[in-house]
């Protein structure tokens, strides 16, 4: 069997150290009715070279980003991953290790994990940043509960309404279900709101729509108001545009998947968490310091425990108990790869092809305009035809196509779309007549 | 020398490149731009890669060797696994491509969720939870879900066994629940007549693992079912042990109403360091209307996103789980069939059972009777007599090349050390491992400051971790260099 | 100055009392790292969870000895966390006024602490 090495002379001497008569010896204190007295009803086993060619078939049945232009965007980005990280992450000291809980044998996630603190930190101008967390959505979630619990005297939160739907409702449970008063409502509406009983205030950065707002002044209006402020923002954005830090923001929350991790229909991604010095000891998950051995040579290790599940129990400041590492290692090495300027680059590209591709369609005279609001590699134009069948019809010509979303189609132009593509999309889209 | 990946940066360094630009540039509005860069390193490829390799040598992984880390389930992740998992028709899909495009992807889905329903004996399942603790916040949350849908809002509270995980209580929490505790009896097993008397109407449920984190099977099971049963409860089962029972009881049959399993223990998927993990919730049918939205059905042939859940928690999530993770899980139950599955839990439960009984001579084994897949042994002897702490023991496994197992944990145990081999380990590994522990036990009588001091022979040595959480410095800083 | 069961003393001074931790209460935490300081100006009943502790594998809660409200907590303790370890009666961790003095009355003096601490450890 495979991956199952003890041979059955190997069993028959274990079984004698034992005092076992036999394997179901060990099964005794199970009692009889609760046993299954039959095999699981599951496939038999295959030998590795059926599998390969039956999980290849299975993957086949897929249309991928690789043999289709993806211009789909709306919270996971196709864009380019740079070869190294695939080598360096599938190191099986990275990949096969546990939590890095005995650190004298762990330095190197827990060194990984103190360089990714540093670069989320200097992508969002936060004092601290946690090890990770599972996705944008749940990071959201969790920095909204934290806000409500920050203060003993307010405790609703508010949240923006052009957010990303799915992280909308992800929040909503996170909230509910602990009995936190939650509202949803527009920019307008929040400049004009009383958040005098306001925990919290959370917005996306750019929009789901991709747009851009005046957060300084939004970040004004909720501090002044004595509430905390929660953005949500697109960590490739943050390349250009203007860092949270400079508009208050006490909690900095996103989806890192942009930063070299694969499209993988939807996970695993890696949600990250930052936030200003004073709500450090409130940070859900993991946290890396660092320290020296009793030798005097640096050292990290993971710190701040004492607000965990495995010690705090019920009154911890959350019930995660994992962080996504290999995720944050491949957006660390995707941070040193493309560094300084090349991460930048990478943006500005975004910024050039997602405007490009805005014009072009425009000048299809096939799409309205929804906003007059800057965005980033993503917008929303409305097309006069139905969106589905528009995306059906692009598809047959090699194009994965935009979101249908209230606001129109959801357009996002990564990197990787070359002019070529560009111009053949715009075409496409442009005479299509549905 | 060099440490940190800020330390190699130079001005001019760099390790990318862009296609020329074929297209006109595009300038933000100044308002709207960043004031001063990221601070990222400035690096060449060749950096990179020597710098992340050589910090991945200061690292243990199951590859290296023996991981008897106790309820972590540490068994070897097979490679295959991975290979599968970056086949392009799976890592490179978008998870808004219409349902069309990506009917294998929701085959694959939908398959892995049958096949642990098939596993834990329930009727329908969710991969959307990323992790176990993910997971146990979902289903508390359907028990939660179910309660109000009957109107019975009164139900406050959410017992959980003084021996379980901290995230079991932790996870009650964020359903809204407050924890009360019951205690385990003098076997290690809930006690029945506390739980009797704590169970009443105003209570949710029970949160329970089975085998426990003891590594006993609670043999009262449908006792303990029928005790939250009749006051209207449900019952939890924490799938963190699971590895013990695959193919020889299931969840279902015993009573428990919703699970959670941790792929990334049970089903090889690889730790990653800490993560990405997977933790689905399969629970019985009058539940299944309650799982978060949207579950991957199949209809006539097409596999399908339902999103029309009127009932559903909600989301957890965006997206649908960690699925490429559940990739790895689909290959490695179709690698191992229905015997090589249970061979599996019997193999884990052999396993264990020879390191008890190779290492009782010189332990106290606070339990002394066979164990599932795992055992607790107690150094309290080594403390007592010798001064020397199951922490200075766990060290200086570390010297022998061992990734220690899990200490003082479930804390009803004084001085606790909770080893776990899995089936992936062969009896030479088991032998050498059973000699190292009689040895120390052995350098703990003669020589104790050799445990105290230890380890020595690590990259680096006991950690100063009070300076850590009183002086936290938690990012690396330009000026420290200066 | 008086005890509580949960390892808490309080000492009243004039119209005011300080509220800290005992010295068993700082060998069983080990090192302390952090204090979670009350909120100023709370007003908490006996029993009501005044401010948490925090070593580096475990945190305790600190409750309040006797109603009433909280006047000041101890801001060195910030920085200076440690000196609950080596000077458990001197660093308070809050300044209260006391509502109800005789609630005083239900709590232990030092020799009734003493037997108390002798009889759990049995």
């Amino acid at each position: 069997m495979r991956y199952i090495p003890v041979t059955d002379k190997d069993r028959e001497e274990m079984l004698s150290k034992c005092k076992a008569k036999n394997i179901d010896s060990f099964f005794l204190a199970i009692p009889e009715d609760v046993r299954l007295k039959r095999l699981l009803n599951l496939p038999s086993a295959r030998s590795e070279m059926e599998l390969i060619r039956y999980m290849q078939d299975i993957a086949a049945k897929n249309s991928n980003t690789n043999n289709y232009s993806c211009f789909l965007g709306a919270g996971a980005y196709d864009h380019y991953i740079p070869s190294v990280i695939g080598h360096l992450t599938s190191r099986q000291e990275f990949f096969t290790a546990y939590t890095p809980y005995q650190p004298e044998i762990s330095q190197g996630t827990l060194t990984a994990i103190f360089e990714y603190q540093t670069m989320i930190c200097e992508l969002t101008g936060m004092d601290v940043s946690n090890a990770s967390m599972y996705d944008g959505a749940s990071a959201l979630g969790e920095a909204c509960v934290i806000a409500s619990s920050a203060s003993r005297k307010r405790s609703d939160i508010i949240i923006v309404e052009d957010m990303h739907p799915e992280y909308k409702e992800t929040v909503q449970t996170y909230l509910k279900f602990r009995g936190i008063k939650y509202t949803a409502m527009s920019v307008e509406q929040l400049l004009n709101a009383d958040l005098t009983s306001t925990a919290g205030v959370c917005i996306q950065y750019p929009s789901f729509y991709g747009d851009i707002y005046d957060m300084e002044r939004i970040g004004r209006y909720v501090k002044e108001s004595g509430s905390l402020f929660i953005v949500c923002a697109n960590p490739m954005a943050l390349a250009l545009l203007k860092s949270p830090k400079g508009f208050g923001a006490d909690f900095v929350v996103g989806e890192a998947q942009p930063l070299g991790i694969p499209l993988g229909y939807g996970g695993p991604y890696l949600g990250y968490f930052a936030c200003i010095k004073e709500h450090m000891r409130k940070m859900p998950g993991r946290i890396v310091g660092k320290t020296t051995d009793v030798d005097g040579k640096t050292a990290y290790v993971l710190t701040l425990q004492a607000r965990e599940q495995h010690i705090r129990r019920e009154k911890a400041t959350s019930n995660i108990c994992s962080n996504q590492a290999l995720c944050a290692l491949m957006a660390t090495i995707y941070l040193s790869v493309t560094g300084k300027e090349g991460f930048k680059q990478v943006a500005k590209r975004c910024v050039d092809n997602a405007h490009y591709v805005y014009e072009g369609l425009l000048n299809t005279g096939k799409f309205l305009k929804t906003s007059d609001l800057p965005f980033f590699h993503e917008f929303t134009v409305s097309p006069k035809s139905d969106i589905s069948a528009l995306n059906d019809y692009l598809f047959k010509h090699g194009f994965i196509g935009g979101l249908d979303t209230v606001k129109g189609w959801l357009i996002a132009v990564t990197e990787k779309r070359t002019k070529e593509e560009m111009d053949e999309f715009i075409r496409r889209a442009g005479e299509f007549n549905g | 020398m060099a440490e940190l990946i800020f330390d190699l940066s130079k001005e001019g360094k760099c390790a990318f490149s862009l296609p020329q630009s074929q297209i006109p540039s595009y300038e933000i509005d100044e308002r709207y731009a960043r004031d001063e860069d990221a601070m990222l390193p400035e690096v060449t490829e060749v950096d990179v890669i020597r710098h992340f390799t050589n910090i991945s040598r200061k690292n243990y992984g199951v590859d290296q060797g023996f991981y008897p880390l106790g309820s972590c389930t540490m068994k070897y992740n097979p490679k295959l696994n991975e290979d599968v998992s970056k086949l392009q028709g799976f890592c490179a899909l978008h998870p808004y491509q219409p349902e069309y495009q990506v009917q294998g992807a929701l085959k694959a889905a939908y398959d892995l969720q049958q096949y642990l329903c098939e596993i834990t004996g329930m009727s329908g399942a969710t991969l959307q939870p990323a992790a176990g603790a993910h997971g146990e916040m979902t289903g508390i949350m359907i028990i939660k879900a179910y309660h109000e849908s009957r109107k019975d809002t009164k139900r406050t509270k959410m017992i959980v066994p003084d021996s379980a995980h901290g995230t079991n209580p932790a996870s009650a929490a964020t359903a809204g629940y407050d924890v009360v505790q019951v205690r385990s009896d003098d076997k290690g097993l809930v006690d029945i007549e506390a739980l009797a008397s704590m169970m009443d109407e105003e209570t949710a449920g029970l949160m329970l693992t089975n085998p426990n984190t003891l590594g006993l099977f609670e043999s009262n099971i449908k006792e303990i079912a029928k005790i939250v049963h009749d006051k209207g409860g449900l019952l939890y089962y924490d799938g963190a042990n699971l590895n013990a029972i695959m193919g020889i009881a299931r969840p279902f049959d015993m009573g428990f109403d919703v699970v959670h399993l941790n792929l990334h223990k049970t089903m090889s998927t690889p730790h990653g360091g800490g993560g990405p993990g997977s933790g689905p919730v399969c629970v019985k049918e009058e539940l299944i209307k309650f799982l978060p939205r949207p579950v991957v059905c199949k209809k006539n042939d097409i596999y399908y996103l339902d999103y029309d859940r009127k009932d559903s928690i909600g989301r957890v999530k965006a997206f649908y789980g960690n699925f490429l993770v559940c990739i790895k899980a689909l290959t490695y139950i179709l690698t191992m069939g229905p015997e090589g599955l249970k061979q599996a839990s019997e193999t884990a439960v052999l396993n264990a059972n020879y390191i008890m009984a190779g290492v009782k001579d010189n332990f106290i084994i606070p339990y002394d009777r066979f164990c599932m897949h795992e055992f607790v042994l107690s150094g309290n002897d080594q403390k007592e007599k010798y001064g020397v702490s199951t922490l200075d023991m766990a060290k200086r496994l570390l010297d022998y090349g061992y990734h220690p197992p899990t200490i003082y944990f479930p804390q009803i145990v004084h001085e606790g050390m909770m080893i776990e081999p899995t089936e992936t380990e062969n009896k030479e590994t088991l032998d050498k491992f059973i000699e190292v522990m009689n040895k120390i036990a052995q350098e703990a009588i003669e020589d104790s400051d050799l445990l105290h001091n230890a380890p020595h022979n690590t990259y680096v040595r006991r950690l100063d971790e009070v300076t850590a959480a009183r002086n936290p410095v938690l990012k690396w800083e330009k000026e420290q260099d200066l | 100055m008086k005890f509580t069961k949960d390892h808490e003393w309080i000492k009243k001074e004039g119209k005011y009392a300080y509220v800290g931790i005992t010295d068993y209460a700082q060998q069983q935490l080990g090192d302390i790292v952090y204090v979670d300081l009350a909120e100023e100006d709370l007003v908490l009943q006996q029993g009501d969870v005044l401010c948490a502790v925090e070593s580096v594998k475990t945190a305790a809660e600190v409750f309040m000895p006797v109603s009433g409200r909280v006047i000041e907590a101890n801001h060195e303790l910030e920085e200076s966390p440690e000196k609950l370890n080596e000077n458990p009666y001197e660093a308070f961790l809050a300044k209260i006024t006391i509502d109800d003095e005789s609630e005083l009355d239900d709590l232990m003096t030092e020799d009734e602490y003493n037997e108390f601490l002798e009889s759990e450890a049995e």
